[in-house]
C-alpha cells in the first residue's frame, strides 16, 4: 500500500464519512434531549429522495440545483421527523416502535412518490449531483493538501462545520444545557421551569434536519439517483457512530470517519496484495461487522443520556 | 416494552382487539387519503384487495381461485417472521433481525437441497430443520451479545441483516455456483414443497405444502408461550427482567434461548420460500422486507398466536393485491404506506386507548372529557 493510494483513499473515505457524521450528529441532538431515534435511516431516505428529486427538476434551470436539493433534504427531514416527535413526545408511544414505523414508511412513501413523479421505481437520474471543489492555496500544502483540500465534495466541509457548531450549541449555550438536562433527568429539568416537551421537539426536529441533510448529501455525492437501496443502512451505522463516539460531537466525527474508511476498503482491496484474495462480499459486509464490534467494545464503557428512550412521565420522581 | 401484555380487568381483552382494529382502520384511511391526494382512486385499491382476498373481480364479474393461493403464499413467510418478532418481543427483546435469520435459513435450505440425496419424506424435513437451525444460530448472536455484553439488540440485528445478505450472496455465487449470477441450479424434485394438485386446485397459483409447517409453527408458538413453564419463564423476563432474576430465573439464558427460537421461526420461513415458492437458491441485491413485514404483523396481532395469524393474512392480502393495484395504475407501495401507518397507530396505543376510554365513559356515565386529553393532543 503506497502513500499515493492512501492519498487517493482519503477523499473517498471522507465522502462516505460525511453523511454518517451528519446523521450521527442528528441522533446526538435527539438522544441528548431524551428521545431515541432509530428512524435516522428512514429520515435519510426521505431526505435523499427529496434532494434527488429537486436536483433533477431544477438541474436544467440553475447550476445551484444540488444545493437546493440539500436544502429540500433538510426541510423534508424536519417535516418527516415531526411524526416521530409527535407520537413519542405527545402520545407517549414506544420510541423504538414509532421510529421503526417511520423506517418502514420511508421506503413505501419515497418509492410511491417516485412512481407518481417519475413513473418508475426510482427518481430520474441527475446528470451531476454535487461538484467537487479544490480549495485554492491550501491544496498546495504537502500531504495534507491532497488529502483534505483537493477535489473534495463541499459537504465534507459542511460536516466539519456542523461538528463544531453542534459542540458549541450542545456544550456552550444555555439551550444546550437545557437540552441535555431533558435527556438526563426530565423531571428535574421541568422543576427548574424548562419546557421538556419543547426541548424534546427541538431535539427531534434538529435530528430530522441533520439526517435529511445527510440523506441528500449521500445521494448527491455517491449516487446518480434515489433508489430504495440508496441509504442501505447508513442511518443505523450513524446510530452506532453515536454510541462509538460516546454522544460527543468530536467522538462522532472520529467514529463516522472510521466507518467511512471501512467502506472504502472494498474498492481498494483488489490493489492491496494481502487483501486481494479475500472475497469482495466480505468487504461489503465489513462496515456492518465493525459496527457490531464497536458496539460490543464500547457497550459497557460509554454511557448515553440517562433518560433517552424513556417515555416522559411528569408524575415520576 | 409493553407489547403482548394482557390486562387483568374485564375490558382488557376487548381493548386488546379494539386497539389494533382501530389502528388498521385508521391505516387504511391514511392510505386512502394519500391516494386521493396523489390523484388516484381508493376504490380501485379496495377493489384490488377484494379480488386479492376472494378471487372475485367485481368489475369483470369473474372468479379466479389463483388469487386465494397467492394470498396464502404471501401470508406464509410474514406469519413466520411475525412469530419470530413476536416470540422475542414476549421476552422483552426487539428483534428486527428476522430478515437476516430468514436469509441464512434459506441458505441452509439451499445447501441441504443441493448436496443431500434422499427421498422426499426425508429430504424435505431435513431441509426445514436445517433452515430452522441456521436461523436459530443467527438469532443466538444478538441474544448472546445482549445477555453477555448488554449491547442493544436493535442495531445489532439490523447490522446482522446486512451481513447475512452479503454472506448469502457470496455463498450462493461462489460455493454453489451460479450460471447467471442470480440463482443456483434447480433443486431436485425430492427437495420441493411444490404440489401440482394444490396448484391446479388454485388455477395455477404457487400454493404449496409450505402452509402445513406454518400452521404447526403457530400452534407451537402458542403452546410454548402459554402452556409451558419454560414459556412462562420467558414471558416473566419480558414483563420484568429484575423480578424474574429475583425469582431465580436464568434471565440471560432465557434471552439467548428466546432469540434462538425466534430465529428458528424466521429460518423456517426462509426454507419454505426457497423450496416452496422458488426451487433454487437466490443471490439477493437487497433485503426483501419480510423482517419489517413480520414486525408489523406481530404488533398488529398483539404478539398472540391467533392475532399473528389474522394479521399475517391481512398483510398478506396487501402484498398479494400489489400486482393487481399496479395493473390498475396504483403504485403497489401504497401497501407499505398503509402497513407503516398501521404500525404507527399501534405505537400510538396510548392515544387510542384514551379515546376508547373516553367514549366508554361518556356512554356509560355521561361524563365530560377529562382535561388531560387536549394536552395529549388527541
Amino acid at each position: 500500500m503506497s502513500l499515493g493510494m492512501v492519498l487517493q483513499m482519503f477523499p473517498i473515505a471522507l465522502m462516505f464519512g460525511a453523511p454518517i457524521v451528519m446523521a450521527a450528529l442528528g441522533g446526538l441532538f435527539s438522544e441528548r434531549s431524551g428521545v431515541s431515534n432509530i428512524a435516522l435511516e428512514g429520515i435519510m431516505m426521505v431526505g435523499a429522495f427529496a434532494g434527488a428529486s429537486v436536483t433533477v427538476v431544477l438541474e436544467p434551470l440553475t447550476p445551484m440545483a444540488p444545493w437546493f436539493g440539500l436544502l429540500t433534504g433538510i426541510v423534508s427531514g424536519m417535516l418527516f421527523s415531526m411524526i416521530h416527535a409527535f407520537t413519542s413526545i405527545h402520545l407517549k408511544a414506544d420510541q423504538v416502535i414509532s421510529a421503526t414505523a417511520l423506517n418502514i414508511l420511508a421506503g413505501g412513501l419515497t418509492v410511491y412518490l417516485c412512481q407518481i413523479l417519475f413513473t418508475q421505481q426510482r427518481t430520474r437520474a441527475f446528470s451531476y449531483g454535487l461538484r467537487k471543489i479544490t480549495v485554492p492555496g491550501l491544496e498546495k500544502i504537502p500531504i495534507i493538501g491532497p488529502m483534505l483540500f483537493y477535489e473534495m465534495y463541499p459537504t465534507f466541509y459542511v460536516a466539519i462545520v456542523l461538528v463544531v457548531l453542534t459542540w458549541f450549541v450542545v456544550f456552550k449555550t444555555p439551550f444546550g444545557l437545557r437540552l441535555r438536562s431533558c435527556g438526563e433527568h426530565p423531571q428535574a429539568a421541568a422543576s427548574m421551569g424548562i419546557n421538556v416537551y419543547a426541548m424534546r421537539y427541538a431535539g427531534v426536529v434538529l435530528s430530522g434536519a441533520l439526517a435529511g441533510l445527510a440523506g441528500a448529501t449521500m445521494v448527491l455525492t455517491q449516487d446518480i439517483q434515489y433508489t430504495l437501496t440508496s441509504i442501505h443502512g447508513t442511518g443505523f451505522i450513524a446510530m452506532a457512530s453515536l454510541v462509538f463516539g460516546k454522544w460527543n460531537p468530536w467522538g462522532v466525527l472520529g467514529a463516522g470517519m472510521f466507518f467511512g474508511f471501512s467502506q472504502v476498503l472494498s474498492f481498494y482491496a483488489k490493489d492491496i496484495p494481502f487483501l486481494s484474495s479475500l472475497p469482495q462480499e466480505m468487504f461489503y459486509a465489513l462496515p456492518y461487522v465493525l459496527t457490531i464490534v464497536a458496539l460490543v467494545v464500547f457497550a459497557g464503557k460509554s454511557v448515553g443520556p440517562k433518560a433517552a428512550g424513556e417515555i416522559y412521565d411528569q408524575g415520576k420522581r | 416494552m409493553t407489547m403482548g401484555k394482557k390486562k387483568k380487568n374485564g375490558s382488557g381483552r376487548l381493548d386488546a382487539v379494539l386497539v389494533p382494529l382501530i389502528a388498521v382502520l385508521l391505516g387504511f384511511l391514511v392510505g386512502s387519503i394519500f391516494l386521493l391526494f396523489t390523484g388516484k382512486s381508493p376504490l380501485l385499491m379496495f377493489n384490488a384487495m377484494l379480488q386479492g382476498v376472494t378471487g372475485i373481480n367485481i368489475a369483470m364479474r369473474s372468479f379466479n381461485p389463483r388469487y386465494i393461493g397467492e394470498l396464502v403464499i404471501q401470508a406464509m413467510p410474514i406469519i413466520l417472521t411475525g412469530l419470530c418478532f413476536g416470540f422475542a418481543a414476549r421476552t422483552g427483546i426487539f428483534n428486527i433481525g428476522a430478515e437476516g435469520q430468514m436469509m441464512v435459513g434459506s441458505l441452509a435450505a439451499t445447501a441441504v437441497a443441493l448436496t443431500v440425496k434422499a427421498p422426499a419424506f426425508i429430504h424435505v424435513p431435513m431441509i426445514l430443520a436445517a433452515g430452522m437451525m441456521a436461523g436459530a444460530l443467527w438469532g443466538a448472536v444478538p441474544g448472546f451479545l445482549k445477555a453477555r455484553f448488554n449491547v442493544h439488540e436493535v442495531v445489532v440485528t439490523i447490522m446482522l441483516n446486512y451481513v447475512a445478505l452479503h454472506f448469502n450472496n457470496w455463498t450462493i455465487l461462489n460455493v454453489f455456483g451460479s450460471v447467471d449470477r442470480v440463482k443456483t441450479a434447480q433443486f431436485p424434485q425430492s427437495a420441493l414443497l411444490k404440489s401440482p394438485w394444490l396448484e391446479s386446485l388454485t388455477n395455477g397459483s404457487r400454493l404449496n405444502w409450505g402452509f402445513v409447517p406454518v400452521l404447526i409453527a403457530i400452534v407451537a408458538y402458542w403452546f410454548i408461550l402459554e402452556k409451558t413453564t419454560f414459556g412462562f419463564g420467558l414471558r416473566a423476563v419480558g414483563y420484568n427482567k429484575d423480578g424474574a432474576k429475583y425469582a431465580g430465573m436464568k434471565v440471560n439464558r432465557n434471552i439467548v434461548v428466546s432469540m434462538m427460537i425466534a430465529g428458528a421461526f424466521a429460518g423456517l420461513a426462509g426454507a419454505i420460500i426457497t423450496t416452496g415458492t422458488f426451487s433454487f437458491g437466490r443471490a439477493l441485491s437487497a433485503a426483501e422486507g419480510y423482517g419489517f413485514d413480520g414486525l408489523a404483523v406481530a404488533l398488529v396481532g398483539a404478539c398472540q398466536a391467533s392475532g399473528i395469524l389474522l394479521a399475517g393474512l391481512l398483510f398478506g392480502m396487501l402484498k398479494a393485491a400489489g400486482p393487481l393495484m399496479q395493473s390498475n395504475g396504483i403504485p403497489k407501495e401504497i401497501g407499505g404506506i398503509i402497513m407503516a401507518s398501521i404500525v404507527l397507530f399501534v405505537a400510538m396505543k396510548y392515544g387510542i386507548e384514551r379515546i376508547v376510554t373516553i367514549v366508554k365513559l361518556r356512554r356509560t356515565k355521561g361524563l365530560a372529557l377529562p382535561t388531560e386529553t387536549e394536552e395529549a393532543g388527541v
